[in-house]
């Protein structure tokens, strides 16, 4: 789950990390009290989870009321690659000596953390990386361990920031780590760390991802959910409990497991059609998991044909067709079904439904038939 | 031959006495596991079905002489139930919980490393382990699939697993073992892991290997296939339509950027001399293929 900009800088600041003093406003009027109480100048930074926010005009200076009236008005509202900003968070202006990068994630293939550290901050991180990467300090982290102290500042020294921000740095990223960590966070980045004038060094974005399987034992998530998702049709999915990524093709797929959902996306995109969504319904396909499946795909548009890829294993065959028919019983569904039925008693489940089948809903035997005849029946509709 | 577990095997289930624990427990028993005992502090003294169930994994282990264990309880126990096994000396502990925050996963596989270095975790997050014929543990259907090898499985997706076994038992092809990583982000058991095991067992000839998007796993055993393989591998990788930042249903399949593609795990895997279909069903023939040439 990705966190907002100012939801990141909440997070952090109950970790002690400093940020700027400043509030989020979804409104004109929000936005200058949230100045009048950050102080002038303040900057107006549109909310939205993209990159390039700058270059898209999306984050304002303004020294007054009236120009944060301004540019609160032209940012709300505006369109950033596709993301629609509807808040901006309005803060203090810092005064910036330097710019560093500090980040927590973890390395997968040293199944360990990661924590990265640069001088060269303000710029993305992968151009650092291709262009100059000596210019990253890495430490690596067991997580058994944690980070100590004399381990920070000795990788703080490695990466050459400025001697007076050595100790304010230090102090930052324990806390930091204490937010990856006690946070359940998958990727905690501070672009840019900032060192200012007056020696503080603080931190001037937040970019926040929680691991959504940690949110059993953080009841205060519950704030964040749903806010990141831009996709209507994925609000809709995760509100019914469903795996879902919107894709943007024309046939819907529903699969049980990731892997063979992704597999199904793959092998319709393989014949030449576009893969509408990818939606796992997991182990044991009942006839309301499947309902709801349907339901999601239905109300997508752009939607001309279905494909339901399912592999019974220990739930039988026969159970799985009765469960498509009970939730097609249940759905009124406007595209065309295609269904492919494999496993533990494939023949019993392929028997039932052909007693339903028709021009509308139609059995395939295997993956590839099926996805072909899936693509066709979403191109030939008009 | 097989590789990690075999009909001697002796399981325990933590967490046996739960709705998934006892059908698994009874379903892998049903197949002819050893299944010797399970472990519910509430419940220690009774049984499931005529499977005592123990205090602990120490007793468990202690009465039973068992070597493996399934893990099946909830994500917010799995870390506690891991170590307990691994402290109580269990070779094997097959994690099938699936949602487990991935920190206590990076926490508890690195002091299993440290402090047990004799105790395997597989998974977590997958269907288990199947050796045909003889031990199943987990999820995995087995009955369809064909004893005696020459081919062995490891697959990153549970389903994908089910249908490489199915796709083979079509063609008349057995298989040794077929082993579920599982699809989180710090697996216990890696595919190199796997493909060594395979390699060092003379009745497995040729090996399948699903991987999907995410991470670097593929490529690494991309560079341990080229280097110390001399058996053939045939692979599938799931995800080229995946966009980038989406986590696809595992919490692991997900491309970082430009990292962790489909395309570039197939294009390491082609170079290393693997065979690489185009979907599940084209790998089951191009096995086919191989298996007819050994």
């Amino acid at each position: 789950m990705d966190l907002f900009e100012y939801q990141g800088k909440q997070l952090f600041a109950r970790y002690g990390i400093p940020v700027s003093a400043g509030d989020v406003a979804s409104t004109v009027d929000e936005a200058v009290r949230a100045a009048d109480a950050a102080g002038y100048p303040v900057v107006v930074k549109a909310q939205v989870q993209v990159g390039g926010r700058g270059k898209a005009g999306g984050i304002k200076l303004a020294v007054s009321a009236d120009e944060v009236r301004t540019h609160a008005a032209a940012i709300l509202g505006m369109d950033i690659k596709g993301h629609v900003v509807h808040r901006v968070w309005v803060e203090h202006a810092s005064d910036i000596s330097e710019e560093y990068y500090a980040s927590f994630t973890l390395d997968r293939s040293a199944k360990k953390y990661l924590g990265m550290l640069s001088a060269q901050g303000g710029v993305e991180i992968e151009t650092v990386a291709e262009e100059n990467p000596d210019a990253i300090a890495r430490i690596t982290i067991d997580p058994v361990d944690g980070l100590r102290e004399d381990a920070c500042r000795a990788w703080v020294a490695q990466a050459k920031l400025s001697p007076a921000a050595t100790d304010g740095a230090v102090d930052i990223l324990l806390k930091l780590y204490h937010a990856y960590v006690d946070g359940d966070a998958d990727l905690v980045e501070i672009n840019p760390l900032i060192l200012t004038p007056e020696g503080k060094v603080h931190a001037l974005d937040a970019k926040v991802s929680l691991d959504e399987n940690a949110r059993f034992r953080h009841p205060e998530w519950d704030e964040f959910v749903g806010l990141e998702k831009t996709d209507a049709r994925e609000l809709e999915a995760s509100e019914k409990g469903l795996q879902y990524v919107g894709l943007d093709g024309t046939v819907g797929v529903i699969a049980n497991g990731a892997g063979l959902a992704m597999a199904t996306c793959d092998i319709v995109h393989e014949v030449g059609g576009r893969p509408a969504n990818f939606l796992d319904i997991g182990g044991g396909a009942s006839a309301q998991v499947m309902a709801n499946a349907l339901e999601v795909i239905n109300n997508d548009p752009a939607v001309r044909a279905i494909f339901i890829n399912i592999f019974g294993g220990i739930t039988k065959g026969e159970e799985v067709a009765n469960g498509i028919v009970q939730a097609l019983e249940q759905v009124s569904i406007a595209s065309p079904i295609v269904i492919r039925l494999d496993g533990t008693n494939a023949e019993e489940g392929r028997a039932i439904l052909s007693k339903y089948e028709s021009d509308r809903l139609v059995s395939r035997p295997t993956m590839v038939e099926a996805a072909r005849t899936a693509v066709e029946m979403a191109e030939a509709r008009p | 031959m097989s590789i990690l577990v075999n009909a001697e095997t002796k399981v325990i289930v933590q967490g046996i006495t739960g709705g998934q624990g006892k059908f698994y427990a009874l379903r892998n028993r049903a197949y002819g596991t050893k299944v010797v005992g399970g472990v519910s502090p509430k419940k220690a003294g009774t049984d499931v079905e005529g499977i005592p169930v123990f205090a602990s994994v120490a007793d468990a282990v202690k009465e039973t002489g068992a070597t493996a264990t399934m893990v099946i309880v909830p994500a917010a126990g799995a870390a506690g139930a891991v170590l307990e096994a691994a402290e109580a000396g269990l070779a094997l502990i097959v994690v099938v919980t699936e949602g487990i925050p991935v920190h206590d996963e990076a926490r508890f596989y690195n002091q299993l490393q440290r402090d047990f270095p004799s105790s395997r975790i597989l998974g977590p997050n997958c269907p288990g382990l199947l050796t045909v014929g003889e031990c199943n543990i987990g999820f995995i259907p087995a009955e369809v699939a064909k004893p005696g090898g020459p081919v062995g499985i490891v697959s990153r997706s549970g389903t994908l697993t089910y249908q490489a076994l199915n796709e083979l038992a079509q063609k008349g092809i057995g298989v040794t073992t077929c082993v579920g990583i599982g699809g989180d982000p710090v697996p216990g058991t890696s595919f190199i892991d796997c493909l060594s095991l395979f390699e060092d067992d003379a009745e497995t000839k040729a090996v399948i290997m699903f991987g999907e998007i995410g991470g670097s796993a593929e490529e690494e055993a991309a560079d341990f296939i080229r280097s110390k393989m001399s058996k053939p591998v045939v692979s599938y990788i799931a995800g080229v339509t995946a966009p980038p930042g989406k986590k696809m249903g595992h919490a692991g399949a997900i491309v970082s950027g430009s990292k962790g593609t489909a395309q570039a795990k197939m294009e390491a895997l082609e170079a290393a001399g693997v065979r690489v279909a185009t979907n599940p069903t084209a790998a089951g023939e191009l096995m086919a293929d191989v298996v007819r040439g050994l």
